[in-house]
């Protein structure tokens, strides 16, 4: 028995090092990091051409543009993060531009409702954040119980919702945008973490705005606006529960594989509800935030913003398939396609070609994840 | 002879006018691998699925370790350590071993009270290797996915899950199937463990040369009925064959 024992656990340990040649590795290295490395090389690219361009009179890397990017892609990004989590599980929420929408719009209403009827600016904001979070909560769950329970594809039962949550979106904002917001939100969406005052009398500032007018308002840099520290928070939770948590552990599972996940004893239905309830609210933050910016709430804001959000997703690595990605994919995904439109209106470049580009990273990154599952060997049919 | 840890009771379950499992009385006994034998549509999928709760009885009953038990779902035998491993293994193949051995039942470091739960790989790791070691697997890397590992390798991951999650009774379905011959061996290796730390496994196979390799004792069925129950030891492929194709009928002639 010993002797048998011995050539078990020799056996054991001979077969799964095997067939690691140098060559693989590099490439798996490579495909792990190709998403960082192409946004390093897109921003290298902009800085040299917009520098190059324009005579050296503009430059793509100053603090402003870096502040801009980051405000732009806070929706795409709070829609993809959401949408990471289901799609990881194996599904997909087609509804989350138009609850972002509707979020916009309830917001809004809950907003200047509250405020006229004598509530302080904060608990006007607190009220707008509720109903926004909420309303879209309440989508999710209709998506997630309809999934689960009575087993429609998720596709089906997240586009039909998505067309129903438009439809009433236009109706609770009348098919005009809701204004009349009080004006101290705007503070709320726009004032940052930190300033920087270029030239004299210049430096950070932390919170508090200087009071500036004219031309110096010019040289003043708001840095971390409040939109993006909201969202970089969200991000690190997110990041957070992906990773080291059960819900975590148990989405991957779920998008590996299902019946396994049951069988063990996981409530996949409950966890499914939860993912679609996440993903709605993950939009919600997106159409609160859009209503602190503008001041206004939209019940157009967010409709063209599900594919991008896929786009970023997938640029990211998270597989349709499911039980693969994570949320920093999702970040640099989101970034490459920011910076991507950004550079190219910067370059002066027709917009029409900023979908052009965007869809050919959308196949690109797609064709590096199958050929790194091709090198490992797993199949997608088996 | 001692207490059986399994023993089925003229258990009968139909399907509408079919009749899947006739009258089937059967024990299992600490310590011993029996086989469980039949062609398809014997009614040996449908006998194990009353056991593991994924179908209920019609008549009859299930006693395990003394008492009469009645699962509503798979879950609930789990719970009360018998193991079914199926086909397809029931992992996950995009996550690692460690993983895939705590998965649904994972454990966490409590912080602020339990208000914050974090996984605790590094438990999970260890406790994992221990429980491979304890079967003597052994594999270079814990952490790597499960799809980069062969058949039996995942056929050694199901079975330590099931070994660390104290399985009472073990339950194979077609364990070598799909498997080259080395690894075909060190399952059914695995299996002779199993057997020497105490626990029942019931195999469920058409393999014959299996049969004869592992099993103390094998039940054959045909047609929804147990036509025989034999030591191995004191039959032969040739009349394994003919109870299979119902050629031989013990139960006709009693």
């Amino acid at each position: 028995m010993a002797d048998s024992d011995t050539r078990l656990a020799e056996r054991y340990g001979g077969d799964a090092s095997a067939a690691k040649t140098p060559g693989r590795h590099f490439i798996l290295t490579l495909s792990r990091l190709w998403a960082w490395a192409f946004l390093a090389l897109l921003i290298a690219f902009f800085v040299v051409s917009i520098s190059l361009t324009t005579g050296g009179s503009v430059s793509f890397l100053t603090l402003r543009n870096s502040q801009n990017i980051l405000v732009a892609i806070t929706p795409v990004l709070l829609l993809g993060l959401g949408q990471t989590f289901v799609i990881i599980a194996a599904g997909i929420d087609l509804s989350v531009g138009w609850v972002m929408s509707l979020a916009s719009v309830l917001s809004a209403l809950a907003i200047r409702g509250t405020f006229n009827a004598g509530a302080p600016l904060f608990v006007a904001a607190i009220a707008g954040f509720l109903a926004a979070v909420g309303g879209a909560a309440v989508v999710g769950l209709f998506n997630g119980v309809i999934i689960a329970k009575l087993k429609v594809p998720a596709f089906i039962v997240t586009l039909g919702s998505g067309f129903i949550v438009r439809g009433v979106s236009l109706l609770l904002s009348e098919n005009t945008t809701v204004i009349g917001l009080p004006p101290g939100i705007r503070d709320y969406g726009n004032n940052a973490l930190l300033y920087y005052l270029h030239g004299e009398g210049g430096g950070f500032f932390f919170v508090d705005r200087p009071q500036l007018a004219g031309e110096a308002l010019r040289r003043l840099d708001p840095i971390l606006p409040w939109p993006v520290v909201i969202t970089a928070i969200v991000v690190a939770i997110a990041v957070f529960v992906l990773r080291k948590t059960q819900f975590g552990r148990h989405t991957y599972a779920i998008g590996g594989n299902m019946e396994a996940a049951r069988r063990t004893g996981i409530n996949v239905d409950r966890h499914i509800i939860m993912l679609y309830i996440l993903s709605a609210g993950t939009a919600g933050i997106a159409g609160f935030l859009s209503t602190l910016r503008f001041t206004a709430g939209s019940a157009v804001i967010g409709d063209a913003l599900l594919l991008q959000s896929i786009a970023a997703v997938i640029i990211g690595g998270v597989s349709l398939f499911g039980g693969a990605g994570n949320v920093i994919g999702t970040v640099i995904g989101a970034l490459i396609i920011a910076v991507l439109t950004t550079g190219l209106v910067m370059l002066n470049v027709e917009a029409f070609w900023q979908f052009i580009v965007v869809g050919s990273v959308v196949i690109i990154a797609v064709l590096i994840d199958q050929s790194r599952d091709l090198i490992i060997g797993r199949g997608r049919s088996g | 002879m001692a207490e059986p840890i399994l023993s089925v009771r003229n258990l009968t379950k139909r399907f509408g006018g079919l009749t899947a499992v006739n009258d089937v009385s059967w024990d299992v006994h600490a310590g011993e691998v029996v086989a469980l034998l039949g062609d398809n549509g014997a009614g040996k999928s449908t006998l194990i699925k009353c056991i593991s709760g994924v179908h209920q009885a019609d008549e009859g009953e299930v006693i395990f370790r003394g008492r009469r038990v009645r699962f509503a779902r798979p879950v609930d035998a789990l719970a009360n350590g018998i193991e079914t491993i199926y086909q397809d293994l029931a992992l996950a193949q995009n996550l690692d071993v460690p993983s895939n051995i705590f998965l649904g039942r994972e454990l966490k470091r409590r912080y602020l009270g339990g208000l914050i739960r974090m996984l605790d790989e590094k438990r999970m790791t260890r406790e994992s290797q221990s429980a491979l070691d304890s079967l003597d697997i052994h594999f270079p890397n814990l952490l790597q996915p499960i799809e980069s590992l062969s058949g039996g390798q995942r056929q050694a991951v199901a079975i330590a899950r099931a070994v660390y999650w104290d399985a009472r009774l073990m339950i194979m379905d077609e364990p070598t199937n799909n498997l080259g011959v080395p690894e075909q061996h060190k399952v059914l290796e695995l299996i002779r463990r199993l057997r020497d730390q105490g626990v029942p496994v019931i195999l469920i196979t058409h393999t014959l040369p299996d049969v004869f390799a592992v099993a103390d004792r094998l039940m054959v069925m045909h047609r929804g009925r147990k036509v025989t129950e034999k030591k191995t030891a004191d039959t032969s492929t040739e009349e394994l064959v003919q109870y299979m194709v119902g050629a031989r009928d013990d139960s006709v002639a009693a």
